[in-house]
């Protein structure tokens, strides 16, 4: 009867602002905290902040330690308190943004990111948790209006943690001025950011001839390579008639997201790591690997799995699930 | 009434009544049209801090949280995986009252089964079950006028009661016979139920069954329930309820059910309640002239009174003039409704005051009249 249009444009704009030179000690707590010792990290972090209580990275990657960990509470008054120091940073927004949604404080999470955006309204990060947020609170309203618990049977929102606070917090700023409407123009100019040229295939095993797994990991490397290249209508032809999208929207609506979001960075590299190939008879495969993603404006490392599907001799996806 | 002018219209309703939950459910939908989103979004925000339990409110919300995230597919775009049926309700619900918004009757319509009131019936409920509304009319003079039209529940099969237990709700001319308190219900019927006559004298001569069917409320949880999910009662939400309450009079306040309301100008309905008017003066006039024959003449062939057929009727009736020296009849208080569904087809109810050289005697009497050729004739008659 009704049809809404999306009231949310997206506008991507690259930004380019500076990466603040790490001091040594911080870089360590975050190859630990990614190396999963988080332990250790909180004490090279905990030190750092010893000497420097204020210093906006360490907190930043002590926010994200205690995150890691399970500790909501300590971690939301870290960022809580880094917004309030540099409020023109959108990056604590985001990750408070994130611990509200992981608590089912939809609301809380929202707020937080639309506080995110308003500082920088190119951030999108914030526009794809964002998303996924008012989907979420969808889902809640639905529920009180069919009084059900969907809880249960919808998969949780996974929102992206922001890794890198990548604005540089100055001395200056008390003094800064609001985010600029543009600031790829107005931002002092760096280099761009470099593009990972996608990993050559791993090497293919000698495999019996009946073994369709090399057939198939072409077919995912390509796939990763058309999302690479930007080339939306390569990227969806992997896609097989009836793929099941993710939301359960209909596929026009699907492809057209999809596109919108591979089109929009300037430059985008995926690369695949560790792949494995599960055969569940002879023309259905699971594909697992992680995802390593990396944009103009995103950077991000998931857990994926492609369920594919050969049909007319070709291996197309039929399910795609993150995490 | 139509096409263009029905936003400004819409404008008009919730500006020049006190908003109800439905008028401002209208502006978030007059938002929407407009894409005004963050407007609506408050406004449906504003809705449901009042009304928490406006199911249908919510999944509004819901659709404008998630045409943030992604394009929406349809109304009420819940995940794939609840049931059809469970969301059609609220979607039908929120048809029903736009819908009825959008196309409320024009000053000069009014239903065509009110052709007569009598002075001390001060309202007449029409419910109109197609477009699940129920239309509050007052005595103007005699004549109806719409004062107030509210969002209503039928059974779950639809219309045309026949038998206990078929969920339908029944059409036909009826009267409240009972006021029932909050207090002496349980929480399912809400804040009170007026029951009505069904079945009446022709529900039973046509052989319907069932009974219990009420006016009533809703459970606390719910602001209202889909336009069809009762057994056949007429459903309101508890602040509708309790204002329709405000103007029943038991005993005496008209409730007909149609399947969809015949709408007509004053013209019209005063030229048929005329002819029915002429024809039930020349009845009375025939019976008092003690001229038996012609008297029964106005009795159709297939009349029946409880107990009595055509014959015994008139045998009765022959027997019992034939030995008066004279008979006056005199008719007040009587009310005309036209019968929804059947073809011309009215149910008179009026104060008899028989008296005779023999017995007198004053009574609340029912006939129910049927245009036979161009003639008006009585096809049952009754206590009223």
């Amino acid at each position: 009867m009704l049809s809404y249009a999306a009231p949310l444009g997206w506008i991507l704009v690259a930004l380019a602002l500076a990466l603040p030179a790490l001091a040594d000690e911080v870089q360590d707590a975050a190859k630990l905290l990614k190396a999963g010792q988080h332990k250790q990290a909180l004490e090279l972090v905990n030190k750092v902040l010893k000497a420097k209580p204020k210093d906006a990275q360490a907190r930043f990657l002590k926010g994200l330690i205690l995150t890691e960990q399970g500790n909501a509470k300590e971690a939301i008054e870290i960022f809580t308190q880094l917004t309030k120091d540099y409020p023109e940073l959108p990056e604590p927004y985001n990750n408070l943004a994130v611990i509200y949604a992981s608590q089912g404080q939809y609301d809380r999470a929202r707020a937080a990111l639309e506080q995110s955006i308003r500082t920088h309204p190119s951030y999108a990060t914030a526009y794809e948790n964002l998303g996924d947020v008012y989907a979420k609170l969808a889902s809640q309203a639905y529920d009180k209006a069919l009084q059900i618990d969907s809880s249960n049977t919808t998969a949780k929102n996974k929102l992206s943690l922001v890794r890198e606070l990548v604005g540089r917090p100055s001395a200056t700023v008390v003094a800064a001025a609001p985010a600029p409407k543009e600031p790829a123009k107005e931002a002092p100019k760096v280099e761009a950011p470099k593009v990972e040229k996608p990993k050559p295939a791993p090497e293919k095993p000698a495999a019996p001839a009946a073994d369709p797994s090399a057939e198939i990991l072409k077919t995912v490397n390509a796939w990763a390579e058309a999302w690479s290249k930007k080339n939306a209508d390569a990227y969806l032809a992997h896609y097989a008639r009836d793929f099941k999208t993710p939301g359960g929207e209909d596929r026009a609506a699907w492809e057209k997201t999809r596109r919108a979001r591979i089109t929009a960075p300037k430059s985008i590299s995926v690369t695949l790591e560790t792949p494995k190939v599960t055969m569940n008879g002879a023309d259905r495969a699971t594909v697992t690997f992680r995802q390593n993603y990396k944009s103009d404006v995103l950077k991000s490392n998931s857990r994926k799995v492609l369920v594919m599907v050969k049909s007319d001799g070709n291996w197309k996806i039929v399910e795609e699930k993150s995490g | 009434m139509r096409g263009g002018v029905f936003g400004v219209l819409l404008l008009a309703a919730s500006w020049a009544f006190a908003a109800t939950p439905e008028d401002r459910l209208s502006t978030v939908f007059q938002s929407i049209e407009a894409n005004r989103f963050d407007e609506a979004m408050q406004r449906v925000d504003a809705l449901i801090q009042e009304h928490p339990n406006f199911r249908l409110a919510h999944l509004v919300r819901g659709d404008l949280l998630l045409a943030r995230a992604r394009p929406l597919e349809t109304f009420g775009n819940v995940a794939k995986t609840v049931p059809a049926e469970k969301v059609d309700g609220l979607r039908n619900e929120a048809l029903a009252r736009l819908r009825a918004l959008r196309s409320r009757p024009g000053e000069d319509q009014l239903p065509r089964y009110v052709l007569q009131l009598h002075a001390e019936q001060k309202h007449v409920l029409v419910v109109d079950s197609r477009r699940a509304r129920l239309y509050v009319f007052a005595n103007a003079q005699g004549r109806p006028q719409l004062i107030a039209d509210y969002y209503v529940t039928i059974g779950k099969n639809g219309t045309e009661k026949t038998r206990e237990g078929d969920q339908k709700t029944p059409l036909g001319v009826y009267h409240v016979t009972a006021n029932l308190p909050r207090k002496k219900l349980t929480d399912f019927y809400g804040a009170g139920a007026f029951p009505i006559n069904y079945p009446n004298e022709w529900d039973r001569r046509q052989g319907r069954g069932g009974f219990g069917i009420w006016l009533h409320g809703v459970p606390r949880d719910v602001y209202a329930r889909p336009p069809r999910a009762s057994d056949g009662c007429i459903v309101l939400s508890n602040p509708d309820l309790e204002s329709v309450g405000r103007h029943v009079q038991v005993g005496l306040t008209p409730v007909i059910i149609a399947d969809e309301v015949e709408w007509a100008d004053a013209a019209a309905i005063e030229s048929e309640r005329k002819t029915l008017a002429a024809s039930f003066e020349q009845w009375r006039a025939d019976w008092q002239s003690r001229d038996t024959e012609r008297y029964l003449s106005h009795y159709s062939t297939r009349f029946a009174a409880p107990g009595q057929d055509l014959a015994a009727w008139s045998a009765h009736k022959r027997k019992v003039n034939g030995a008066k020296q004279w008979i006056k009849v005199g008719t007040s208080r009587v009310a005309m409704f036209r019968y929804p569904r059947e073809r011309d087809f009215v149910v008179v109810t009026f104060d008899q005051d028989y008296r005779s050289s023999g017995l007198s005697n004053v009574m609340r009497k029912r006939q129910y009249w049927v245009k036979e050729g161009a003639a008006w004739k009585i096809i049952y008659e009754g206590a009223g």
